[in-house]
């Protein structure tokens, strides 16, 4: 039951001479929620890049349960199980909210872009994206939302839709970078609920200010000052460690 | 190849690639700092090719011609970017495609009624007609080395504009983040208005001292603002550095080109690209 | 780079009556126009195509090509050269082939191009296209700057029966318009496919399709070859029915004209193409057709008419006669909206 579904061994990213990620190792495991907390400039945002591809590391790797997937592309790390949600939200404003998951889940279908017979087919029968579809939509809890543009629906349920489209990939390894953004505290309610009900199955990074929520949902937990770790443990582990206290934990975000 | 034919060639390549490096600083600027593409940026040249022309008839002197024509065209630049272009900054690669492909046309039909469809050639002044003995038969055209120079000079004043002047680190500021520079007191609407002026300035200018080696004809805009394409490709959207040794770079392959591999003259250039592109999507030195 | 502009892709009921009103007045139009003006719309249609396959690029995937017209002139070239002087070809051979060579110069065309952003893309599809415009230009093998003949328009023949003359303008006519039909039709499928959806959603969002496991280059690049294909087909056609091809045809201007077309009508939905073709052609023909004003040829100086109408509409009407209609409809929509928060 604890299998550990992404790996991530002495990441370093250097800018000219400046390592805003600097050694950063850490494992994710299934049915749980791994918590990033720091300071802004920690290196929080760039760690989650490194580990989706967005970046390339400088040295370190990186493991999607046994396969290296240092140096992949986005796609790649992708396709092998990694889904991930961003800070700032990176939907398609102009589709309905049906239309924005559903790209996602197609992205689980074979691809063969090339093929003539997947120009032909409609994209709408495809069984299993419209049950990848559904399933996130649900589990987001948007099913009243499904026709709505994404354009002008609410900052909360932009951000639900974001987990929405992350979920719909069927990964097994979710980074989900500031869900919370921007949230109202009903909205946060039901974000932090909405999390805690996709734990199941998944190893998920979360990378957060809000610490009630951090502290709820988090089974693990890294702080990073200054791009690298200077404490690992569990919640109750952090909140006595001395260092974090002086660090971080007075501030409020 | 003997000595004297590729010195010959050599200084072709570099006044050649002098010449495209005019053109193609004041597009990669204007690429680079306010992010517009503009497809009408081989009509600056052309005018300033038919400046050279009216003015040099008019008053007898390419001197005049070159400082008369070239405060011309930056007056004009201002006045087109007041009037136009600043109001496309934020839009749309495509409207703007088709906004400065709206321009060519009204700026041949302009010059068509201003100057008529006729080739015209521009005297090299009486001082600068000499040659220079290379060998018993071959002489390099003193003319050649004058734009040379010129263009060297400019390139020079360039360089200390941009990076040691005040006005030339607002230009960075503006470029790197826009933003900022204005809460920090930059004026960026002038510093746009005068980037703009000055990249139209260097194509007239680079079309009036060419004007007497390469005619004065319809149409001549295009050509060259195809070169100037590759060179910004090559060299790296926003970067004068990378215009420059981009240009020289385009300059020595299409010269020598056509000397050693004439039948595919034409194609070398692109293939130099296409090479770029692949091993740099983003230009040499991209900023 | 993340867009927030909606394409009308599905049409409501006004659009499409007004689109079926359209096909009718195609179909009857020969019977009632002169053979004169059964060429030109002949022309028109054969625009058309050439808009719709660009549409594919621009308007669905949000690739804005300045070098479209390079798949379209090599397409008649290659009619060109497969055409003896001293007989016609078969249609059933030298279309699909000619198809296939412009498809090909797009897809290695493509593959450099495709891995750049932005303006680069721009520009260097711009560059391309301007070099097979040179390679034809510069070498008399090739035509040279006056181009090459097509002696004799491909036969339609099955064994010894002749299923119809190309030569006959009327026959020509619906041949043109039976590709514009197919064309259409098959895009229009592969707009609501799979690959057309994975298309819109990278003109959107190309990043977080990635994100999402879509290897986008590939796709790119296929839409690429496509339209480059499909351009093809219509420089074909252009080149039976002119039987002329020069390099000018490959020309930027030519793009250009073509970017036009495409964004009169409207972008990403293939009918806009067809309108917007059908007016730019007819615009051109206005134009160069003005009557003198006292001693000025008003014709003559069609550019200056042509290049302040571009300007004007970039100006005014950005998106397109579709895009004033959208523009209109929405403001009253948004109003309500912002009642609601």
């Amino acid at each position: 039951m604890s299998e550990i579904l992404l790996t991530a061994k002495n990441l370093t990213k250097r800018f000219g001479g400046l390592a805003a990620v600097d050694k950063v190792s850490l494992e994710l495991v299934r049915d749980t929620i791994h918590a990033v907390i720091g300071p802004n400039g920690a290196g929080k945002s760039t760690l989650t890049n490194l580990l989706s591809g967005d970046l390339p590391v400088t040295s370190g790797r990186i493991q999607i349960g046994a396969q290296d997937v240092t140096g992949w592309r986005p796609e790649q790390i992708a396709r092998q199980g990694l889904g991930r949600s961003y800070q700032k939200t990176n939907i398609f404003l102009p589709f309905s909210v049906w239309d924005n998951v559903f790209l996602a889940a197609q992205a689980r279908d074979p691809q063969q872009p090339w093929n003539p017979l997947r120009w032909m087919r409609r994209a709408a029968n495809s069984a299993g994206a419209r049950r990848r579809c559904s399933a996130a939509i649900e589990l987001a809890g948007l099913q009243d939302r499904r026709d709505a543009i994404a354009a002008t629906i609410s900052h909360g349920e932009q951000r639900q839709l974001e987990v929405a489209m992350t979920l719909a990939t069927e990964p097994q390894v979710l980074l989900l970078d500031e869900p919370l953004a921007g949230m109202g505290v009903a909205e946060a309610e039901r974000m932090v609920a909405l999390l805690l009900r996709i734990k199941k199955d998944h190893a998920m990074l979360l990378v957060e200010h809000d610490m009630d929520a951090v502290f709820t949902l988090a089974d693990a937990l890294t702080v990073m000052v200054n791009g690298q770790v200077i404490a690992t443990g569990t919640p109750a582990q952090i909140r006595a460690d001395a260092n974090v206290q002086a660090a971080y934990l007075g501030e409020e975000h | 190849m003997d000595f004297p034919t590729f010195l010959i060639q050599l200084l072709n390549s570099v006044q050649y690639g002098l010449l495209l490096f005019m053109l193609a600083a004041g597009l990669t600027l204007i690429f680079g700092i306010m992010g517009v593409v503009n497809l009408a940026h081989g009509s600056f040249y052309m005018l300033g090719a038919y400046l050279a022309y009216a003015i040099s008839g008019q008053f007898g002197s390419l001197t005049v011609a070159i400082i008369g024509g070239t405060a011309l065209a930056v007056l004009f630049g201002l006045a087109l970017e007041w009037l136009l272009f600043r109001h496309f900054y934020q839009r749309d690669h495509l409207d703007q495609v088709l906004l400065t492909f709206g321009l060519i046309y009204i700026f041949e039909e302009l010059r068509s009624l201003a100057w008529g469809d006729d080739v015209h050639s521009v005297k090299i002044p009486e001082l600068l007609r000499l040659s220079i003995p290379l060998t018993e038969n071959l002489s390099y055209p003193v003319y050649r080395l004058f734009i040379a120079g010129l263009c060297i000079a400019l390139a020079i004043g360039l360089y200390l504009l941009i990076n040691k002047t005040r006005l030339g680190m607002k230009i960075r500021a503006g470029a790197f983040n826009r933003d900022m520079a204005e809460a920090l007191g930059v004026n960026i609407k002038l510093i746009h208005a005068l980037v703009f002026a000055l990249g139209v300035g260097l194509a007239a200018f680079a079309g009036i001292i060419a004007a007497p080696i390469s005619s004065v004809y319809p149409n001549m805009g295009s050509q060259v603002l195809i070169m100037c394409f590759v060179v910004v490709v090559i060299g790296g959207i926003g970067s004068v550095r990378g215009a420059l040794i981009s240009a020289l770079l385009v300059g020595l392959v299409d010269t020598f080109g056509k000397v050693l591999l004439p039948q595919m003259a034409g194609m070398l250039v692109y293939m130099l690209m296409a090479a770029v592109l692949l091993w740099k999507p983003e230009g040499l030195f991209k900023q | 780079m993340s867009a927030t502009k909606s394409h009308l892709e599905v049409f409501p009921a006004g659009v499409k009556l007004v689109l079926w009103l359209g096909l009718l007045a195609l179909l009857a139009f020969p019977f009632v126009g002169t053979e004169f003006y059964t060429q030109m719309v002949t022309r028109m249609m054969i625009m058309a195509i050439f808009a719709m396959s660009l549409d594919l690029l621009q308007g669905v995937t949000g690739l804005v090509s300045l070098g479209h017209a390079a798949y379209f002139g090599l397409a008649g070239y290659a009619l060109a050269f497969l055409t003896p002087q001293s007989e016609a070809v078969s249609l059933w051979w030298t279309l699909p082939l000619s198809v296939l060579a412009a498809g090909a110069a797009a897809l290695v065309i493509g593959f450099f191009v495709v891995r750049t952003h932005g303006i680069y893309f721009i520009m260097v599809t711009m560059a391309f296209a301007q070099m097979v415009y040179y390679v034809f230009f510069d070498n008399r093998a090739l035509g040279g700057s006056d181009g090459l003949y097509i002696y004799f328009k491909p036969t339609a023949q099955v064994g010894s029966l002749t299923l119809f003359a190309l030569d006959d303008k009327v026959t020509m006519y619906y041949f043109t318009l039976a590709m514009v039909l197919l064309v259409y039709l098959f895009l229009r499928r592969l707009l609501w496919s799979p690959f057309g959806r994975a298309l819109a959603g990278i003109r959107v969002n190309e990043h977080r399709m990635r994100a999402m496991g879509f290897a986008t280059f590939g796709y790119k690049l296929s839409a690429f070859t496509l339209a480059g294909a499909l351009a093809g087909l219509a420089g074909y056609l252009w080149g039976v029915q002119t039987e002329y091809i020069n390099p000018d045809l490959m020309g930027f201007h030519t793009s250009a004209h073509a970017i036009m077309m495409v964004i009169l009508g409207g972008m990403g939905n293939f009918a806009g193409a067809i309108v917007g073709a059908f007016t730019f052609e007819y615009l051109l023909h206005v134009f160069k057709d003005l009557p003198y004003v006292g001693e000025v040829h008003l014709g003559k100086h069609w550019q200056l008419w042509m290049g302040s109408f571009i300007v004007l509409v970039v100006l005014f009407a950005p998106r397109g006669v579709l895009g004033v209609v959208q523009a209109l409809t929405t403001r009253g929509a948004r109003q309500q909206k912002d009642g609601d928060v």
